[in-house]
């Protein structure tokens, strides 16, 4: 039994590895997009048998209650967008925007970000883990620049160069908390693997940790992008493919949150540290506020949805830092919510790029009238992501209001604020989007409806029924993170 | 002997210390990649010594990584870019000389003074070494800030990537895996570095950044 456990990590961790290096060989893009969802499903059914048997913790894996909610949702996410991506790119290659060879690399690269995910979710090395988030940063800066024009590549240069000095920033914070770690622990492995350090931390000087965490949270807080760190994250989703638009905001950005989230896991346990959760409050305030504002003023839809991502890391980020049972089970319900709206999102807004040819918000229109299903779909998107009922983000954010009504109410202020003004520019750009005068092509669109519609009922179920079992599992990781 | 290892450590780091300060002003693309290949060797000889001292074998290996490929291979080839873009011309600095020394000195100053006080029970050669190289990544991270050409804001990163790897040296026995990743890591990054400059010539036929911002996908 025991070896079988072992078996289903080494599968979330091989297929993705294994597929990359198929893909990267394999010409032909229908077989290649075939192999990529194949891929993707396989990967979300072992990361379904992590729930059945769960592997002991060894020196570098671990599953744990947290991360395993990460890795599902990472592989569910994943396997959905790779069937998005199939139809996407076949229009992609249709226009000549991309050639055979470069789906090649993408699809490898899809599948070794996939690989550099998981493995940063399941890694209980503090060095692995930072290993893995550079691997998955790398890739999606390759991908961000694949279509080589102007934009793109300032994307990209943009992102690679914030993400670098991110990076390069956790490594000096995982260096002092191995440095901590230490006189306490003795040198080797043991003294960077979760388990042994959240079971030793109370005994490590607090000060290197104080110095460790600023370091870690401004490294990983780059890649979450929280404000004042978050340069890069909209140029990044305007500019790269679709498919890489919805990872981006439904899976990494999640990925660098579970970093931070453990390390605080570590500060929280050792109580001679300075209190962490104001910091994150503070930087999940400023994130909403600044990221609502700069909503009214987008013209570009894909940028318009990277900056609404700002937006939500920062209330997530808020919910954690007030951390308690109630505010972290809210801020991963809003989490979980989050990453399949927002990719539903892009999955239909990368179809409507690509019907009508761009993507500046004035020159779309009247979606509903001229294709009804992606439109409709797309204000349903945009009702969840407000924030509004019956969809599940609006249980999340509901939660985090009233918990922060109850404990602090002075936070409550800005903090409904900020979503008011979300809710606002949202609707304000909807409004031209979906309904009006239509404009553009009314072509009719070849669109891959399964997973849009799919990820948009579940958050529709969320809101209506949260079934039991789940909430007992988020309410006990929520006791977990303290 | 315990003293002259600690002194010798010492001095090599702190001379990394003050070849980041060298770099910061370097208006000469030439330059600036020589005084890079000096920072490169100054760190091979750094984790060199460490290695010795700790008696930990695998850290030469490290070393051997800084020595052939950060002060050889990585300047060569940016050497050729740079002659073959044509842009050895003087480097614009976004903030005067003075001004950047100044904020040099002045972060300098920031790490010494929160490192040292943090760390006051950590034994002392780690302390130091792990001062210094805070001192090194902050001044990497100015270096970043105030250049605008591509090229130095790579040689920026890079630099600041080698205090990094002193400061993972530094922390004894930390397991290799880091120290591999580190070197691995910085491999892949000019491996991206490359592609990317690669494709900013084939379309801007510039490499400064400066006429990159003016596509930004906002206006217009």
């Amino acid at each position: 039994m025991m070896a079988f456990a072992h078996n289903a990590v080494e599968l979330v961790l091989g297929i993705p590895l294994v597929a990359g290096f198929l893909l990267a060989l394999l010409p032909g893009y229908r077989l290649s997009a075939g192999l990529n969802v194949l891929a993707g499903l396989l990967t979300f059914l072992a990361s379904l048998l992590l729930f059945v048997v769960r592997p002991t913790a060894g020196p570098f894996l671990q599953i744990d209650d947290l991360n395993i909610v990460f890795i599902v949702l990472n592989t569910f996410v994943a396997f959905t967008t790779s069937i998005f991506s199939a139809t996407y790119i076949a229009h992609e290659l249709e226009t000549g925007r991309l050639t055979p060879t470069y789906l090649r690399f993408y699809h490898a690269m899809f599948q070794i970000m996939m690989f550099g995910m998981n493995l940063a979710l399941v890694a209980n090395n503090v060095g692995l883990m930072w290993v893995a988030i550079e691997l998955a940063t790398l890739t999606t800066v390759v991908m961000v620049g694949l279509y080589r024009t102007h934009e793109a590549l300032e994307a990209a240069w943009k992102y690679f160069i914030l993400g670098s000095v991110g990076i390069a920033l956790a490594l000096f914070g995982t260096i002092l908390v191995y440095m901590a770690a230490r006189p306490v622990i003795g040198q080797g492995l043991d003294a960077m693997a979760w388990t042994v350090l959240i079971r030793r931390v109370s005994e490590f000087d607090p000060g290197l940790l104080n110095i460790a965490f600023v370091f870690l949270l401004l490294g990983y807080g780059t890649k979450v992008g929280l404000a004042p760190l978050h340069a890069w994250l909209p140029d990044a989703h305007a500019e790269g493919p679709t498919p890489i638009s919805a990872v981006l905001s439904g899976l990494l950005l999640n990925v660098a949150l579970y970093a931070v989230l453990r390390f605080k896991m570590l500060m929280n346990a050792n109580p001679a540290t300075i209190p962490v959760g104001p910091l994150l409050v503070t930087m999940g305030l400023v994130s909403l506020i600044f990221a609502a504002l700069m909503l009214y003023r987008r013209r570009d839809i894909k940028r318009l949805f990277g900056y609404s991502s700002i937006e939500h890391m920062g209330i997530i980020a808020f919910a954690f830092g007030m951390g308690g049972p109630l505010a972290n089970f809210a801020g991963l319900l809003h989490m979980t919510m989050h990453s399949l709206t927002k990719s539903a999102i892009f999955f239909s807004v990368g179809h409507v790029a690509q019907v009508k040819g761009t993507q500046k918000i004035a020159d779309i229109k009247g979606l509903t009238v001229t294709h009804p299903a992606l439109g409709w779909a797309l204000v349903a998107g945009v009702v969840a992501i407000a924030g509004l009922p019956p969809f599940g983000i609006f249980t999340s954010e509901f939660l985090v209001v009233s918990s922060t009504f109850a404990r602090a109410p002075l936070l409550a202020i800005p903090l409904v604020i900020g979503l008011l003004l979300g809710i606002g520019a949202l609707f304000l750009r909807l409004g031209g989007l979906a309904f009006g005068e239509p404009t553009g092509s009314t072509a009719p669109v070849e669109a891959s409806y399964v997973p849009l519609f799919a990820h948009l009922a579940i958050v529709l179920a969320a809101g209506i029924f949260l079934p039991g079992p789940l909430v007992t599992w988020f309410q006990h990781v929520a006791r977990l993170l303290g | 002997m315990h003293n002259f290892a600690f002194d010798l450590a010492h001095l090599l780091a702190g001379s990394l210390v003050l070849v980041s300060l060298l770099l910061l002003y370097q208006d000469r693309m030439y330059a600036l990649l020589n005084v890079f290949a000096l920072h490169a060797v100054l760190l091979a000889l750094s984790v060199g010594w460490q290695a010795h001292i700790q008696d930990a074998p695998h850290l030469y290996v490290t070393a051997g990584i800084a020595l052939i490929f950060k002060a050889i291979i990585i300047p060569g080839g940016l050497r050729r870019i740079v002659q073959r873009l044509g842009i050895h011309r003087e480097i614009e600095t976004v903030v005067g000389i003075g001004l950047t020394m100044l904020a040099g000195i002045a972060l300098v100053a920031l790490a010494l003074v929160v490192m040292l006080r943090v760390t006051a029970g950590a034994d002392p050669l780690a302390r130091e070494d792990l001062a210094f190289a805070l001192s090194i990544v902050l001044l990497g991270l100015l270096m970043m800030v105030t250049r605008r050409n591509a090229v130095s804001q790579v040689v920026g990163f890079m630099s600041l990537e080698n205090g990094l790897v002193l400061a993972a040296t530094g922390a004894k026995g930390m397991p290799l895996v880091v120290e591999i990743s580190v070197a691995f890591s910085v491999l892949i990054a000019f491996i991206v570095i490359g592609i990317f400059l690669f494709r900013i010539r084939e379309r801007f036929d510039s490499v400064d950044l400066q006429t990159l911002e003016d596509y930004r996908g906002e206006r217009g």
